[in-house]
């Protein structure tokens, strides 16, 4: 699958810093490195009852809970056959952080290179967009992406990008 | 500060539970919010029907002293197949007794998480939060969540009918004779 090129102008702000790149099915997307805590084998899922549809459980880790959440669905439309690792990010609401787990499919990298600020016609989960080894990537908005507080929602989306910049 | 203080300051705050079974799920309650547990079969006989009950979960109502108490059946509050219940647990400073499939045992929580943020439905009323026990993650239920401010006023409500019913009852009897 070729991935559209970015929809950002020439003249877009740039900003180099640290991001993990991440497999979800036959797509890869970026996340601010500074969000990311560890990559960890899938483990058990513990689940409950709740009614917040997009967590499936909450996974144990060093003594913390933490809520499970497969993405997938929301970007490529399918959840995923396979998981190869959780993920453990963080997201920022206001001046909580707050952890999440996320399925992903395949090994993760890291890279440091510029990031373009999303334009007003991406999507609100888009932060920015890299262009890596001939691949337009994503940089995920994982606050917007993953479930949250509502009204938190334009607090965190300035609370990552001031992470992001920083 | 002397040894003993220190020491004192020192160790985690630990909270007496109690796992308890609602169908196949395990749930804890702090023990300090369980007033008294009884069987069902020990509670049939003075229990009320509450047929204009509007709220599923509640069919029952049952007088302690002065004060009424409706009788919450915890699987459908929490969305799971109700199974036969086996145990009534009356929760201290709330007006809901609690039917449950069975006590699993008492123990010792060191530590509860808060929920996460990224639950945002109904169970921020039903949790305090989470604790994990022998790698296994246990949702510490909330006494006060299993009855809203509105389901309460719709209870009172069905059980002014239920009394009315009775009392109507009760009158005609009392012509027949």
């Amino acid at each position: 699958m070729t991935p559209a090129p970015a929809p950002v102008s020439a003249t877009a702000p740039e900003s180099t810093q640290s991001f993990v790149l991440l497999r979800l099915g036959e797509r890869r997307f970026a996340v601010p490195a500074s969000q990311i805590a560890e990559l960890v084998a899938p483990s058990r899922v513990f689940r409950f009852p709740h009614k917040s549809p997009d967590v499936e459980g909450v996974v144990l880790r060093r003594g913390r809970m933490i809520p499970l959440c497969d993405i997938a669905d929301r970007l490529n439309g399918k959840k995923l056959a396979t998981r190869r690792f959780f993920l453990l990010a963080t997201r920022r609401f206001g001046a909580q952080l707050d952890w999440i787990a996320i399925p992903v499919s395949g090994e993760c990298e890291l890279i440091t290179t510029d990031m373009m600020e999303a334009g007003s016609n991406d999507s609100p989960h888009v932060a920015g967009w890299l262009s890596h080894r001939g691949e337009v990537i994503e940089v995920l908005r994982l606050a917007v992406l993953t479930p949250g507080p509502l009204d938190h929602g334009a607090l965190s989306q300035s609370a990552e990008l001031l992470e992001a910049r920083s | 500060m002397n040894a003993s203080s220190y020491a004192n300051a020192h160790q985690p705050r630990t909270e007496q539970i109690i796992l308890f079974r609602v169908s196949g799920q395990i749930f804890a309650i702090s023990s300090a919010s369980v007033q008294e547990v009884r069987s069902v079969d020990n509670i049939a006989g003075m229990a009320q029907d509450l047929p204009e009950s509007t709220i599923r979960k509640v069919r029952h109502s049952i007088r302690r002293g002065d004060r009424t108490l409706y009788i919450v059946n915890a699987a459908l509050h929490f969305g799971l197949s109700p199974q036969p219940a086996s145990l009534v647990f009356f929760l201290r400073r709330t007006r809901t007794a609690l039917l449950i499939d069975g006590i699993e045992k008492m123990t010792t929580m060191s530590r509860l998480q808060a929920l996460s943020l990224a639950f945002q439905g109904d169970e921020r009323n039903w949790y305090r939060g989470l604790t994990s026990l022998d790698q296994t993650v246990i949702p510490v239920v909330k006494p006060e969540g299993f009855l809203s401010l509105e389901e309460l006023t719709l209870l009172e409500a069905a059980q002014l009918a239920a009394d009315t019913r009775l009392i109507s009852v009760d009158t005609s009897g009392a012509h027949v004779q």
